[in-house]
């Protein structure tokens, strides 16, 4: 089930990034018109921006466990010591979550901004299916959803580069249209976070950063390879997924469409420790390692989140790539 | 990825330093007279090293033994084999890494040498024998070994015993397989010289050395339901005197004393040895950097020294509450343990080592640099295993890390530390002052002499 937390994480990290009416500041080529619901955004954003940079962080550090997770090297078996330990990071940043609640409002935005997203999932689908075919996919990367090199040594402004400008914004965004208020407890350093967080003094910093910064986006090549699968499965149909991958078995309770806070965590719980079936599922078909993630989360049934039926045409195109695959 | 930018500042040093991965060092250990000394590697081979003897002149003219070992007994290759293969699991689809994890020596009990090594999933016992006499004179087989025509056979002879070449023959003498699920990370020899432990993420067996189908599970910390696993075994060891005691590491920061005794499944620990959280340094981290990567009996059998993220601590077994010294190892990396957890260095699992008298302690840290700390006064050294500044005899300098302040001439910054380079692996020498340090493919031993100097020769690759 930590597949299914994930999807929801990153759709929400999608929706974030692609919601109606807001700029987007990364995009490559694409460009979007301003809507009017930007004025808003942006006179919040400021006010909410240092307030939600512990969160940001947060949220980064969240992703990047789950990313890593995911990514382990399937040929040998995982080093389970370590598994172990991103899990439960994973976990005390859910329970926190929980308890500010975010876990909340992620979840509301992301019903509320999937409504929004129907139309630019359907693209996303056609261009990262064709991207990862021609592996192509890394130049064209939307930039990976956590700031990678800020959370070292700078204080919460410097930190946020244009990527991370748009994140906040996204977040900032996010905030405000549940509450004006910003909770106070997202105030950095009441949870202990300083150390991992602080400043440094010298002005090498920059220099360090970037080079922090060139091995972590090769590092995080494969992250966002992720990141694409898993917004890619949110509009997969399952049940023509289940078709093409019916041999495999990922096991987990009947998964649940209600985004409640009880089930979410039950979903975390169930199947991700199940390592031994886990792993046996993944590796039943060796070559479909790219592969296993999007059938494992579709494979948790119907959500709300992909009802799409426009997204029909291109999903038959998604199967008859599969199956070309599975065929290989 | 950025490279169109980024091709002048590409590093091509990198191809100069190649390092086969199957030639990294994976574990050190000296046997019990350290005479000989073992090393694995990442490609299942095993290299063992003998201390030179040197016959010389003792002083007041005494007669001295031959074969006694002089001061300046340098390590040479003595024997180099193939302990594991890779292997496949069938059932998961998994491939099994040849990697020996560690090494332990028997204690000598005859002119051979046992040692056990082990990668994943299998132990195996080697015999270690020299032969330096060979049969001559067969009737029936020729000087080849060729079976003879017994037409040409005219006379009877009596084989004799020739000398020849030294030989060191290793021959495996038990393989102790399909005892583990998952990957065995520790071994240790029990002092009864019948059993040894294994250790493996969830459980420990114990094993008779002459026994190789069955071994009895003496410690199960596997949930019913695998979704409540939190915490894993990281380390295991037997005390060095009492053959019913062993003490075993957690990802928690916890370690836990059994008393084999009590019950036949020792998941009731007799000892548990934690030492409460500061609520005040938590942060997301806390729990992976307080993960036990090693833990060790000292040899009089009092303390234990365990190696977290950031810190050695030693251990008084009569005191659970808390360390009795805890030694900060690389502190100036508390502030970077996000990009070290982006780079998966915070899941290295560095070793440590007493010497041979309790005293002193030591560990690795990143750079090619380790560290030692002297338990009386509390002070610790950095020193450097790094070939450019390790000539034969020359002294080991030490080293200090730029935290602030003033800053000297050949002090390192900590954002120019090599995190590429780390010394996980080393081995004191029982009873002298010799260590030996592994430095990915290189095998570092440095000699104390009774004046402060040191001296290193460079053993350099182990694919000897």
């Amino acid at each position: 089930m930590r597949y299914s937390y994930q999807r929801r994480t990153c759709a929400i990290a999608r929706a974030k990034m692609f919601p109606k009416g807001t700029k987007r500041k990364f995009s490559d080529s694409r460009e979007e018109p301003v809507a009017g619901g930007e004025d808003v955004n942006q006179s919040s954003l400021a006010a909410v921006r240092m307030l939600s940079s512990y969160s940001l962080q947060r949220q980064s550090l969240l992703d990047m466990s789950l990313i890593k997770l995911q990514l382990c090297h399937m040929l040998v078996e995982p080093n389970l010591c370590r598994s172990v330990l991103i899990a439960n990071t994973v976990r005390q940043i859910q329970e926190e979550m929980t308890q500010d609640g975010t876990w909340q409002i992620m979840t509301q935005a992301l019903s509320a901004a999937n409504a929004a997203a129907q139309c630019s999932a359907d693209r996303l689908v056609a261009t990262e299916v064709l991207c990862r075919q021609t592996e192509a996919a890394q130049g064209e990367q939307v930039p990976k959803p956590f700031p990678v090199v800020g959370s070292e040594g700078c204080p919460a402004e410097e930190v946020l580069e244009e990527e991370e400008e748009a994140a906040a914004a996204e977040v900032g965004m996010t905030m405000s249209t549940v509450s004006p208020q910003a909770p106070t407890s997202y105030l950095p350093g009441t949870f202990g976070m300083d150390p991992c967080w602080e400043e440094e003094e010298t002005g090498e910093d920059d220099d360090d950063d970037d080079e922090e910064e060139e091995e972590d986006s090769e590092e995080c090549g494969s992250g966002s390879e992720g990141e694409e699968r898993e917004r890619d499965s949110l509009v997969e149909d399952t049940r023509t997924a289940e078709q093409v991958f019916g041999t495999f078995e990922i096991k987990n309770p009947a998964p649940s469409p209600d985004p409640a806070l009880e089930e979410l965590f039950s979903d975390v719980d169930a199947s991700y420790y199940d390592l031994d079936t886990v792993l046996t599922g993944m590796q039943s078909v060796p070559k479909m390692g790219p592969y296993d993630l999007l059938e494992s989360l579709s494979s948790h049934g119907p959500s709300p989140l992909s009802s799409s039926t426009s997204c029909r045409s291109d999903l038959n195109e998604l199967d008859h790539i599969m199956e070309i695959i599975v065929g290989s | 990825m950025g490279e169109d930018t980024e091709s002048s500042k590409v590093n091509h040093s990198f191809l100069r330093d190649y390092v086969t991965e199957a030639d990294v060092i994976s574990t050190v250990e000296f046997n019990h007279t350290g005479d000989l000394l073992a090393t694995g590697d990442k490609g299942g081979r095993v290299v063992v090293f003998q201390r030179e003897t040197v016959v010389g002149h003792k002083p007041k003219g005494e007669l001295e033994q031959v074969g006694e070992t002089g001061e300046s007994g340098e390590y040479n290759v003595y024997s180099t084999f193939q302990s594991h293969e890779p292997d496949f699991d069938y059932l998961k689809s998994l491939e099994i890494e040849e990697k020996i994890n560690k090494i332990r020596w028997l204690p000598q009990q005859n002119a051979a040498h046992f040692l056990l090594s082990t990668n994943d999933k299998t132990i195996k016992l080697w015999k270690v024998s020299e032969r330096d006499k060979q049969p001559e004179g067969y009737n029936l087989k020729d000087e080849e070994g060729r079976v003879k025509d017994i037409s040409t056979v005219t006379s009877l002879q009596v084989p004799v015993l020739r000398p020849t070449d030294l030989m060191v023959e290793v021959r495996p003498r038990r393989v102790f397989s399909n005892g583990h699920t998952y990957h065995v990370n520790s071994i240790s020899v029990n002092s009864d010289g019948e059993t040894y432990l294994s250790a493996d993420d969830l459980r420990i067996n114990m094993w008779h050395l002459g026994i190789t189908d069955r071994s009895f599970n003496i410690v199960d910390i596997k949930p019913a339901n695998m979704e409540e696993l939190t915490e894993v075994i990281t380390a295991a060891e037997f005390h060095p005197h009492h053959c019913h005691l062993f003490v075993y590491s957690s990802s928690k920061g916890s370690l836990r004393l059994c008393d084999m005794r009590a019950s036949a499944l020792c998941d009731k620990h007799t000892k548990l040895f934690e030492e409460p959280e500061d609520p005040g340094s938590r942060s997301f981290f806390s729990e992976i950097v307080s993960s036990v990567s090693d833990v060790k009996f000292s040899h009089n059998g009092r303390y234990l020294l365990t190696r977290d993220y950031l810190t050695a601590k030693v251990w008084d077994l009569h005191m659970e509450k808390g360390p009795v010294e805890t030694y900060q190892v690389h502190d100036y990396l508390r502030t970077k343990l996000c990009s070290l957890y982006e780079n998966d260095c915070i899941f290295d699992k560095f070793e440590c080592v007493w010497n041979s008298s309790d005293s002193v302690i030591m560990t690795g840290a990143y750079n090619s640099f380790f560290r030692m700390f002297d338990r009386e006064t509390g002070r610790g050294v950095t020193l450097e295993a790094w070939r450019e500044t390790s000539k034969p005899r020359a002294v080991l300098r030490t080293r200090r890390i730029y935290t602030g302040g003033k800053r000297r001439r050949g002090d390192v910054g900590v954002d120019s530390l090599d995190f590429t380079k780390k010394i996980l692996h080393m081995a004191w020498h029982p009873e002298e002052n010799i260590i030996a340090i592994a430095s990915t493919n290189n095998l570092y031993i440095f000699q104390d002499r009774v004046s402060p100097d040191t001296q290193g020769p460079d053993l350099g690759s182990n694919t000897i």
